[in-house]
């Protein structure tokens, strides 16, 4: 299908400034890319120092503060600088047009905007690190962030900014997705992806202004003392939990929605056939992102919010664990009488089935009002969470990279090297993580800096894990950056795929199709 | 709810033979063992859950591998009935786990109407501990077994969270409003108090010592006092019940703030330039205005005591301080 004289997005045009200027969505994506993969990088390298500080009692090479500092910047910037853009802002970039048949995203110049207003953002978030830091965590509850010397105002500003960000992103998908379909690409056949980062979308519209509105009330009372959430100053510190997690319970599906919609692609692709339950997954996602709403209070359990309202908040947590369900058994379903093979993005989505099952079953657990009382801030939540956050989002992820990167550059990678990335990753996670859910069992407190005897020797078997997933995230990188260099030409379908990104040619051209693409059946038609 | 009690008794028997393989801390309370009897009827469950879902994932990864690159695939959208089976077996098993949860934390919330009352304060970075008596005491929390004890709890700073283990129990304790927990040990004892609410600098030295006695022991304790203690003895205590330990070692490891063995007579140097002689002057306005200098290496993050010593008791931990060589 190549086009006049070997043109694409990339090589269309030439110079840092058009890149910084362009309002192609793939170019877009892929300043995305850099951008978010470097913030991977700190944030992993935080991840890394953790746990090496954890691997024997007492202090190691931290202080009390500085190991608070390490932990909430570990947080903060997985969360707002990788996970919640991630997913969306890259891969939802790039594919969410070639996906509907489009020629790039309802709002081009609003596209750029929103990705100089995310580095913006970051920008202020990675200068705190050069001034006081921040040692809150990346949950900013009061009044401990009211009363700490450090650079709460300036963190809280970074995560405003980069939230309307998030916004901006959110509307542009959207519009795209309700106005710029192709002739005959109806909603029912648009691919589960496209589903999955519009459910999202609607998440992040609604739910981050209640961030950014919190948030800036937590910096009127620091700067000006008005008293919200600080007792001393007639607040109620609760009320900030309230707020705070009425955006960040949402924001979880913002973070795992994606992954799953990335899921669906990969099981469909790598088993040749349907998916099972189209609209199941797809009402699913809706479902998901509509009951999110409703379970902030899940979060605060002990916090001192009513018996009755804990027990409403126990009650919708567990209706979301049925649109969960009822993924996870499509997928499943999608693997019965498929033609699989085990190419590395698929061994990266069956190792998301896996991890995310356990996830799952662990969230039920801690949805449990008498049992999350036990487990509530102890290491069964950041392994949970993890297991969710990593072995679901980040598997995703790096899932989608593999599956995508031919097309987004035109080159092949090392299979060899992809599936020992995913041995690295896959083995690294569990000894990383599941230890954690036995600590949490036995007691330890998380955002612990030290430890009782006790809990050392399963601190050391994390500590461990945690090298072999830096291993396996390094190998990616050098796998990719090497199929740049060295990688042999990718065709425009290596791997059979029904989707419209794979008609047209690797890397795409700058206007995505020569000719309007027109519709005429679902995105999965293996026959 | 009589029937979740039965059920209860009936995955009692399994959690015997559970407890040894699921790591909890072994359990002090009747409510304790409940909450044990539901992880493992959950563990059980979310074992066959993943089993299903894991072992199918495995199963049909390996029997439906490609064979050709022209293999035909079975062309299958949806199939009501499994799908309504898949959404709703889960369902039914959410909403028990749900009601059965909810009558477990009812009755940890039912605060029982006859209790030994005891006012717990938490502080950066330290538990208080205040009953009827008067006796009050810092990080050591001593009850009697077998009886309802209820905790009515406040923050002096920020959150803190004031969870015990083995009783199962945890509540947020916050600055400005009053919490409660109750529990009732049936075994002696001692156990660990945490602080699992992000507190601080100290956060994970924050540790209370819990202790169950008999009725006959915790009298006894509540009468001592500190007469007769020498000034230094005197000194001592108050490193523990001023909670100074949770930062301040005697023995020269470094925790947050310097430790305080060898520093009578040293040279503290000041991250502003200056520096000053550990004598007494120092070590009383480090006690009472601990930022007005910040010693090299470590951070601004002790509070001020002005107001919560007497001054014997600065002199006590002055003495105290000069014998840590």
């Amino acid at each position: 299908m190549g086009s006049a004289a070997g043109k694409n997005y990339i090589n269309e045009f030439a110079g840092l400034k058009s890149w910084f200027t362009s309002l192609d969505h793939k170019r877009i994506a892929i300043l995305y890319m850099i951008s978010v993969l470097t913030f991977f990088l700190v944030g992993g390298i935080m991840a890394l120092l953790i746990r090496a500080e954890l691997f024997s009692p007492g202090g190691q090479f931290l202080t009390g503060d500085s190991y608070n500092q390490v932990l909430t910047y570990h947080g903060a910037i997985m969360v707002f600088m990788v996970i919640i853009p991630g997913i969306p802002a890259i891969f939802g970039n790039f594919f969410l047009p070639l996906h509907i048949g489009a020629k790039d995203v309802a709002f081009p110049r609003l596209n750029l905007a929103s990705w100089y207003v995310f580095m913006f953002g970051a920008a202020l978030a990675v200068s705190t690190m050069f001034t006081s830091k921040i040692d809150t965590g990346w949950t900013f509850y009061t009044p401990y962030s009211i009363k700490t010397g450090t650079a709460v105002v300036t963190m809280v500003l970074a995560a405003f900014v980069m939230g309307m960000s998030s916004i901006l992103t959110g509307l542009n998908f959207i519009v795209t997705t309700h106005k710029l379909r192709a002739p005959g690409m109806t909603m029912g056949r648009i691919p589960l992806f496209v589903w999955a980062i519009y459910s999202t979308a609607i998440l992040q519209v609604l739910a981050t202004p209640i961030l950014g509105i919190t948030l800036l009330l937590l910096a009127a009372e620091r700067i000006f003392g008005v008293g919200i959430f600080d007792p001393a100053l007639g607040g109620d510190p609760v009320l900030f939990q309230h707020f705070f997690w009425f955006y960040s319970h949402p924001a979880v599906y913002i973070m795992i929605l994606p992954a799953m919609g990335i899921i669906s692609e990969l099981i469909t692709t790598y088993s040749k056939k349907t998916i099972f339950g189209y609209t199941a997954i797809a009402y699913s996602s809706i479902g998901i992102a509509a009951v999110s709403f409703f379970v902030w209070g899940h979060h605060m359990y002990v916090s001192g919010q009513s018996e009755v309202a804990g027990v409403i908040f126990s009650f919708l947590t567990m209706l979301v664990g049925v649109p969960t369900a009822i993924k996870m058994f499509n997928w499943l379903a999608t693997l019965y009488k498929g033609s699989i093979t085990f190419d590395s993005p698929m061994l990266y989505a069956l190792g998301f089935m896996f991890l995310f099952a356990i996830g799952g079953v662990t969230g039920i657990m801690l949805a449990t009002l008498g049992l999350d009382v036990h487990f509530h801030d102890t290491y069964f939540v950041v392994a949970h969470f993890h297991y969710v956050m990593v072995g679901g989002t980040l598997m995703a992820l790096v899932g989608a990279f593999y599956y995508w990167w031919p097309k987004m550059f035109g080159k092949m990678f090392s299979e060899t090297y992809a599936r020992l990335s995913f041995v690295f990753i896959f083995v690294g996670f569990n000894v990383t993580f599941f230890p954690q859910f036995v600590l949490g069992a036995m007691g330890m407190p998380r955002r612990y800096f030290d430890y009782i005897a006790p809990y050392e020797s399963l601190n050391k078997i994390s500590t461990v894990g945690s090298w072999l997933i830096g291993i396996g995230f390094f190998i990616v990188l050098f796998n990719l950056i090497h199929s740049l260099l060295k990688g042999a030409k990718a065709p425009d379908n290596p791997w059979g795929s029904k989707t419209l990104e794979w008609t047209v040619q690797s890397p795409p051209t700058h206007h995505n199709f020569d000719h309007d693409p027109v519709v005429t059946a679902g995105p999965y038609e293996y026959r | 709810m009589k029937w979740m009690t039965f059920i209860s008794m009936v995955w009692a028997s399994v959690a015997q033979a559970n407890t040894k393989t699921s790591f909890m801390p072994p359990a002090a309370t009747e409510i304790a063992g409940q909450v044990d009897n539901l992880y493992a009827f959950l563990l059980w469950a979310s074992l066959i859950a993943c089993v299903i879902l894991i072992g199918g994932m495995i199963f049909f990864a390996m029997k439906y591998r490609r064979k050709s690159a022209n293999d035909k695939t079975a062309y299958i959208t949806h199939n009501t009935f499994l799908e309504f089976l898949w959404s709703f077996i889960p369902l039914v098993i959410f909403l028990f786990v749900f009601g059965w949860g909810w009558y477990i934390y009812h009755q940890m919330r039912a605060m029982p109407k006859e209790a030994l009352e005891v006012h717990v304060y938490g502080k950066q970075w330290a538990w208080e501990f205040v009953y009827k008596s008067g006796k009050a005491s810092t990080n050591e929390f001593v009850v009697p077994v077998n009886t309802p004890v209820k905790l009515i709890m406040t923050s002096k700073d920020v959150l803190h969270s004031f969870y015990i283990p083995s009783m199962r129990i945890k509540q947020d304790v916050v600055p400005g409003k009053y919490s409660a927990l109750w529990f009732e040990s049936e075994k002696l004892g001692d156990f660990h108090v945490f602080c699992t609410e992000f507190c601080g600098a100290a956060h994970s030295l924050m540790l209370g010592r819990m202790k169950v006695v008999s009725q006959a022991d915790y009298e006894a304790w509540l009468q001592e006092n500190d007469e007769g203690l020498t000034l230094v003895q005197r000194g001592a205590k108050l490193h523990n019940d001023k909670g100074c330990v949770a930062c301040h070692s005697v023995d020269g490891s470094v925790k947050v703030g310097p430790t305080w063995k060898g520093i009578w007579g040293a040279t503290h140097q000041f991250v502003d330039g200056g520096s000053a002689l550990v004598d007494e002057a120092y070590i009383r306005e480090s006690i009472l205005e601990p930022n007005k200098h910040i010693v090299k290496g470590y951070p601004a993050a002790m509070p001020s005591y002005q107001g919560q010593l007497t001054e014997e008791q600065l002199n006590a931990m002055i003495e105290y301080i000069k014998t840590l060589k």
